[in-house]
């Protein structure tokens, strides 16, 4: 049998990969450098019996989406950053309400309306506090373009499973450019689908089995009649003023994500073993410090690579580890310090923590990063 | 024999607020209140069971139903 | 002993509802359950969509498929249930702020394309949940706790706003005409399109208190006395509208295809 191999950008590997995990409803808003991948959903998803809708504006283009989950179909959303920032309430909604959701941040230059052509990792903190309130929040970040493909079903199993929104950050880059991928056969990668109320059960929309952090999700219109609400709601979905509900539903979302590290957290390394410095990167800056290693080994600083593929949770352990192993980790992201925040929280002073960065729109480059790695040595 | 003639107005009380409405708008003027100032019916034998009270009551508190 | 209307459609263990005493929305929500009884709607195929407000709360208290979403965004929720899922009957509880100011744009662009939700908007001319301020509905000069030298704004026609915006049906009525407003629901959920009724209500604890509007029931008698069916207005001499509102069905244009079943023909065409 022939491969299916295809040259396409990340942001069409995206929509193929979101088809492959069987998105059905895709709502958004055009917005540069992620529209291909509204385009490609408008091209595709009524081929498959799917249903795309453009919005007004982007806050209902999230809203839109959330109602297409909630009728049993796996829905998506795309935007980029001021995009971002005004879904952001409707992100809180999807967190409270437990809504199975990914929303796809090409991320471009800003503040405001910025750099809209130009790459930038500028929203790795408000992926995790853009919304108001605490809330627990899965995020990943792709590097390449089968990695998009690969990140965007992955996404859309830990929605599923976890019955939550997740965040994919790529960005102008890894949105943009072209590379080959082979498309994956149907039934080499797993997919999840929600789980479903057991028949002949009584339906508790927000009620979990002892020892179980999810609760099963009916669709509208499948003879469960619920209600769902971005109030703090008891396990029957009915708004609850009581602060020890609230703390007891609280607690059982973010343990969705706490007591699931393992099964969240993915990381590359890359020449990490006899490594005398390790550069801490992530999404397409990872790409420029893969480079960078191969410039620094042949002048011969032994430098490696830990790539965060999944961006939130952090991979706490892991980084702690490193600090152990390692004197200096330099951290190379396309903004002014933000990553870089949170493994330092971490390290907490068991290694010096640098950081290379920048946010006027350019790319990060090897020489950089190696730049850097001498400066630290 | 009417239409209406096995229906009566019912009361439930404990959901009345006594906001007035189907006293006010009654247009024969059956209704008042008791002693809580929650809606009476008053004069039973001059009720025409037209059902203003029920579709104007915000609080479902008042009725036509049948008789028991 | 219960209205068996209400037991048949509302859930019993959540009411009394929150509202305050002489609010009207209590009345809009028994008419509405009686328009979907005469419509004899699957409860299991109905969905109630709504905003942030007073008006809003009341998704919690009707048992169907309830969505009670962010402050003016219900018709974009309500857009993506009634597209992904067409044969859910899609209703959006909305109040004068939720659906004219915080969720005006979502407002004007279901009308236009035109999606079979229908729309009912408690409009009882102010912000009642956060204590009084002036809406997009509070009439000129009127008093809010964020008008306190009176509404310099312009009000808005939140039925002529939807009719110009691309509903097909738009009416409005008031809770004092509880059976016109029963019918209008009925004829609205029925109708295949987006559909509008703007129902006058009434806030005696803020607008009202506010405005020395008088008791609950004077503002009702209020709306009586102010209200003519634009049918009726038609053949009244000019003197004889003077300071009366329109009410009634102010358009009702049949045959403009609905979107999801524009849609729907999209992937079967497709098909071949």
């Amino acid at each position: 049998m022939s491969k299916n191999i295809k040259l396409m950008q990340g942001n069409e590997a995206c929509v193929e990969g979101a088809l492959y995990a069987g998105m059905r409803f895709y709502a958004g808003y055009p917005i540069t450098p992620s529209t291909e991948i509204a385009e490609k959903s408008a091209e595709l998803l009524p081929t498959v019996g799917g249903k795309f809708i453009q919005m007004e504006d982007e806050i209902a283009g999230i809203a839109a989406a959330i109602g297409g989950a909630l009728t049993g179909k796996k829905s998506m959303t795309a935007t980029s950053g001021p995009g971002f920032s005004l879904k952001q309430e409707n992100i809180g909604y999807a967190m409270i309400a437990e809504i199975p959701l990914v929303i796809v941040n090409v991320q471009r230059g800003g503040p405001s309306t910025g750099l809209p052509t130009a790459p930038a990792q500028g929203e790795i903190m408000q992926a995790k506090w853009g919304t108001h309130g605490d809330h627990p929040v899965i995020a990943l970040s792709p590097s390449t373009v089968r990695e998009t493909f690969d990140l965007t079903v992955r996404a859309f199993n830990l929605a599923e499973k976890y019955r939550t929104p997740v965040m994919l950050l790529t960005d102008e880059i890894v949105g943009h450019m072209r590379e080959k991928i082979e498309i994956p056969e149907p039934g080499e990668l797993e997919i999840y689908n929600r789980l479903e109320p057991v028949e002949g059960e009584t339906y508790i929309p927000y009620g979990v089995r002892e020892g179980d952090l999810v609760p099963r999700m009916a669709a509208f219109g499948s003879g469960h009649r619920y209600h769902v609400t971005g109030l703090f709601h008891d396990e029957t979905g009915f708004p609850s003023n009581s602060t020890e509900n609230a703390g007891f539903m609280l607690d059982r979302m973010m343990k969705k994500v706490e007591d699931n590290l393992d099964d969240l957290i993915e990381y590359e390394e890359y020449m990490l073993d006899d490594a005398e410095v390790c550069i801490f990167s992530y999404g397409s800056s990872a790409r420029a410090a893969k480079t960078a290693i191969d410039q620094l080994r042949e002048e011969g600083i032994k430098a490696g690579l830990f790539r965060a593929i999944t961006i939130w949770p952090f991979a706490e352990k892991r980084v702690k580890a490193l600090a152990e192993q390692f004197d200096n980790i330099v951290v190379a992201e396309l903004n002014l310090g933000q990553y870089v925040y949170e493994v330092e929280r971490v390290v907490k002073g068991a290694a010096k923590v640098s950081h290379v960065g920048k946010a006027n729109g350019d790319v990060l480059t090897p020489a950089e990063i190696a730049a850097k790695v001498k400066e630290v040595l | 024999m009417g239409a209406r003639d096995n229906q009566e107005i019912k009361i439930k009380k404990e959901w009345c607020k006594g906001c007035g409405i189907c006293v006010t708008f009654c247009p024969k003027q059956v209704l008042g209140y008791d002693d809580e100032g929650k809606v009476a019916m008053l004069d039973s034998e001059n009720c025409i069971k037209c059902g203003q009270c029920e579709m104007r009551c915000p609080d479902f508190a008042i009725f036509l139903g049948g008789k028991e | 002993m219960n209205n068996p209307i209400v037991e048949k459609y509302f859930r019993m263990d959540n009411l009394p509802h929150i509202w305050c005493p002489g609010c009207g929305n209590g009345i809009i929500m028994l008419a509405l359950a009686k328009a979907i009884d005469s419509l004899g709607l699957d409860k299991d195929k109905v969905c109630v969509v709504s905003g942030i407000g007073c008006s809003s709360r009341a998704p919690g208290y009707l048992d169907f498929n309830t969505l009670h979403t962010t402050h003016g965004r219900a018709l974009a929720f309500a857009t993506g249930v009634k597209l992904a899922n067409p044969e859910l009957e899609v209703i959006v509880i909305s109040g004068d702020g939720d659906a004219s100011a915080i969720g005006g744009n979502h407002l004007i662009h279901a009308a236009r394309r035109n999606i079979g939700i229908t729309t009912i908007v408690f409009n009882n001319n102010i912000y009642g949940m956060t204590g009084g301020q002036y809406s997009p509905t509070t009439p000129n000069g009127d008093l809010g706790t964020t008008a306190p030298h009176g509404n310099i704004d312009r009000p808005f026609d939140i039925a002529q706003l939807a009719a110009a915006a691309g509903a097909t049906y738009a009416a409005r009525s008031t809770v004092y005409h509880a059976n016109q407003m029963e019918k209008m629901i009925e004829t609205a959920i029925a109708h295949k399109g987006f559909s509008m009724v703007e129902v006058i209500s009434t806030c005696p604890t803020y607008y009202g208190r506010k405005n020395k509007k008088g008791s609950a029931a004077n503002m009702i008698a209020f709306l009586k006395d102010s209200f003519i069916d634009v049918k009726v207005a038609e053949k009244l001499p000019e003197e004889k509208k003077a300071g009366k509102f329109l009410m009634g069905e102010f358009k009702k244009e049949e045959g403009v295809v609905e979107y999801t079943v524009a849609y729907e023909s999209i992937i079967e065409r497709l098909k071949k």
